[in-house]
């Protein structure tokens, strides 16, 4: 994603020198091209995101289009002030990009898993959140970011996701893309848990039951519409988020079906715990640790399926996979 | 003499001191009909804020929206009320907008708002924002070649914070001479004394030592802050920074150099006292 990234952004800078691409002194490999082409749209401002921020305001208060651009929780919590008076407030032209969103930098440990960074930036007022779900996607997205729309904060994985859309897809901002078509299931994700998410339904297919995938790359403003139309269809909706299940897609999903008319829904939240992960590994491993496998989210869904209206503990087989449902724990 | 054939620096200056003693007049009618704090705060930077409007920057109501006018930002947003002052009687928005300050329903908040306010470039309020932000604007309008200059006001407590000190470091290494730090130095924080908090000496040392060309004035004094500023870029290739040393709650003589007046709002025979002394100065 952040291959994608990067050359859509140098794409937009050839194209407008108003685009500026300001680091916090992170990007080894990926910036290096970038900076060299274009010295008078490029800055590293050094380890110290909160001028990075604040300085990126100023930039775009004089004209510029500024992303700043730096690992996890590095340019949205260290700097959360900045970004919410200097940035928000202001209503200044600056992209917050983060590299490694969820558990992308895994084995580098808690202090560079961004796990809570959705919740708390949809809070912000006049932000734009959007975490898209493949290369494709993350190019489509650095090109709306980039066109001068206000504060966005851009999350992306790091290098080498899959492909998912294997054809140019419609790709707007605040509209859902539908990846899968189905009637008895909806899969809404975010991020690069898109992949996991088509693998479900393809898995689920073959055994006949419909799951209908949604990429919600953008968290805010939330496509509304294609949730509860989904929820009228399928009346069982299924949320996916490499985040904690607190606050992010799976709590925006809930806010706008528990305010719909639409009754007889079932829901679910896949998501992290809110805890600081006890184990180390990468992000596959720590995936399955957390039930955000493939596998996992095929029981998941299929339990849905098959009638179960919550699922509890003892239900199921997986020995932490619980600790993702906040519905059996919370209940 | 009248006042025409007078050399202009003398009528600069005498007009700077009246601007000075308004600000300090409303500061303190706003905090008393507001029943608010920091009264103390806008004292201490009145004389920076009328030479700044009345002579250095090239910024008038008729220019707000210029690409090339110079930018000043208030980073010590709670001295807003001096601020507004010194706009209002410059003529960026009626005077009148000064009387229900901080109340329901008012324009001008408690910190320097930049939202329908004309004149005021940032928000700010929260401290340790206000030195990035013009150091994206200056390097902005180094980058695009524009002429303009970038000004920010500092307390003293407020280089407390971390993110000024990042600033500090950013702005000598791009060259941003045409930047300007000024600390309002009247030594004293929100609970106590500077010295006592968290001292800052040698502050100009600090600064200095992080490549910034750093001048002293007395930050009362409107004549030597004029020549001072006159002087900007204070050297070349270097960010510039002027060291005020003014005194917390100028002008009233039971508000100078106290931490109480800090948050203290003046009220009943207090108001009156501190308005007649105002009154009195020449």
């Amino acid at each position: 994603m952040r291959t994608a990234f990067i050359q859509a952004l140098t794409e937009l800078a050839a194209e407008d020198p108003r685009i500026t691409l300001v680091v916090g002194d992170l990007g080894f490999g990926v910036v290096t091209d970038f900076a060299k082409r274009f010295p008078k749209q490029y800055l590293n401002a050094g380890v110290a995101e909160q001028n990075m921020t604040g300085l990126a305001a100023g930039l775009a208060m004089a004209g510029k289009i500024v992303f700043t651009y730096s690992i996890a929780n590095f340019p949205t919590l260290r700097c959360l002030e900045q970004v919410r008076n200097d940035v928000c407030y202001h209503n200044a032209n600056v992209v917050v990009v983060a590299v490694g969103g969820g558990l992308s930098y895994g084995s580098l440990g808690m202090s560079h898993h961004a796990t809570e960074d959705i919740a708390i930036l949809r809070s912000l007022p006049r932000m734009t959140v959007v975490a898209p779900g493949d290369p494709f996607e993350a190019k489509a997205a650095t090109r709306a970011a980039a066109a001068g729309i206000g504060p966005v904060y851009l999350r992306l994985g790091r290098a080498g996701e899959p492909l998912v859309h294997n054809k140019p897809v419609p790709w707007r901002l605040g509209k859902a893309l539908t990846v899968r078509r189905g009637e008895d299931v909806t899969l809404i994700s975010t991020g690069a848990m898109l992949q996991t998410a088509v693998h479900t339904a393809d898995a689920l297919a073959a055994e006949g039951i419909g799951v209908e995938v949604l990429s919600m790359h953008t968290i805010k403003p939330l496509d509304t519409d294609a949730i509860i139309d989904a929820a009228r269809r399928t009346r069982r909706i299924v949320t996916l988020e490499e985040h904690s299940i607190l606050g992010g897609l799976g709590g925006a999903v809930a806010e706008v079906l528990c305010e719909s008319e639409v009754r007889n829904v079932r829901f679910q939240r896949i998501g992290l715990p809110s805890e600081f992960g006890k184990h180390i590994g990468k992000q596959e491993y720590l995936r399955r640790i957390h039930g955000l496998d493939v596998d996992s989210v095929i029981r998941c869904v299929r339990r849905m399926w098959e009638g179960g209206l919550r699922i509890h503990k003892d239900e199921h087989d997986g020995a932490t996979f619980d600790r993702a449902m906040p519905i059996a724990k919370s209940a | 003499m009248p006042s025409s054939t007078m050399p202009p620096s003398i009528q600069t200056n005498a007009a700077c001191r009246e601007l000075a003693r308004r600000i300090r007049i409303h500061a303190v009618r706003m905090t008393h009909l507001a029943g608010s704090s920091h009264v103390g705060s806008s004292l201490s930077l009145a004389e920076l804020l009328a030479v700044l409007y009345r002579s250095i920057l090239r910024i008038t109501p008729e220019t707000i929206d210029d690409p090339d006018r110079d930018r000043l930002i208030l980073s010590k947003g709670h001295a807003c009320a001096g601020l507004y002052a010194a706009l209002a009687e410059c003529g960026f928005f009626p005077v009148e907008w000064l009387d229900d300050f901080y109340h329901d329903g008012a324009r001008l908040p408690g910190h320097a708002t930049a939202e329908g306010i004309p004149g005021i470039e940032v928000s700010s309020g929260s401290l340790g924002h206000g030195l990035g932000i013009a150091c994206g604007l200056a390097l902005a309008g180094k980058r695009d070649g524009r002429p303009f200059r970038v000004f920010t006001v500092l307390s003293d407590g407020e280089c407390d914070e971390g993110s000024i000190w990042e600033a500090v470091l950013f702005a000598p290494h791009h060259r941003l001479d045409n930047l300007v730090a000024i600390v309002d130095y009247n030594k004293i924080q929100s609970l106590d004394r500077v010295e006592d908090v968290l001292g800052l000496e040698p502050l100009a040392d600090k600064w200095r030592a992080f490549g910034w060309a750093t001048r002293e004035v007395d930050g009362h004094d409107v004549g030597q802050i004029e020549e001072t500023l006159r002087g900007l870029p204070f050297e070349p290739g270097k960010p510039s920074c002027l060291i005020a040393h003014t005194v917390k709650g100028k002008g009233v003589s039971f508000m100078e150099n106290t931490v109480l007046w800090h948050y203290r709002s003046p009220q009943g025979e207090e108001y009156q006292r501190a308005l007649e002394e105002l009154e009195a100065t020449v």
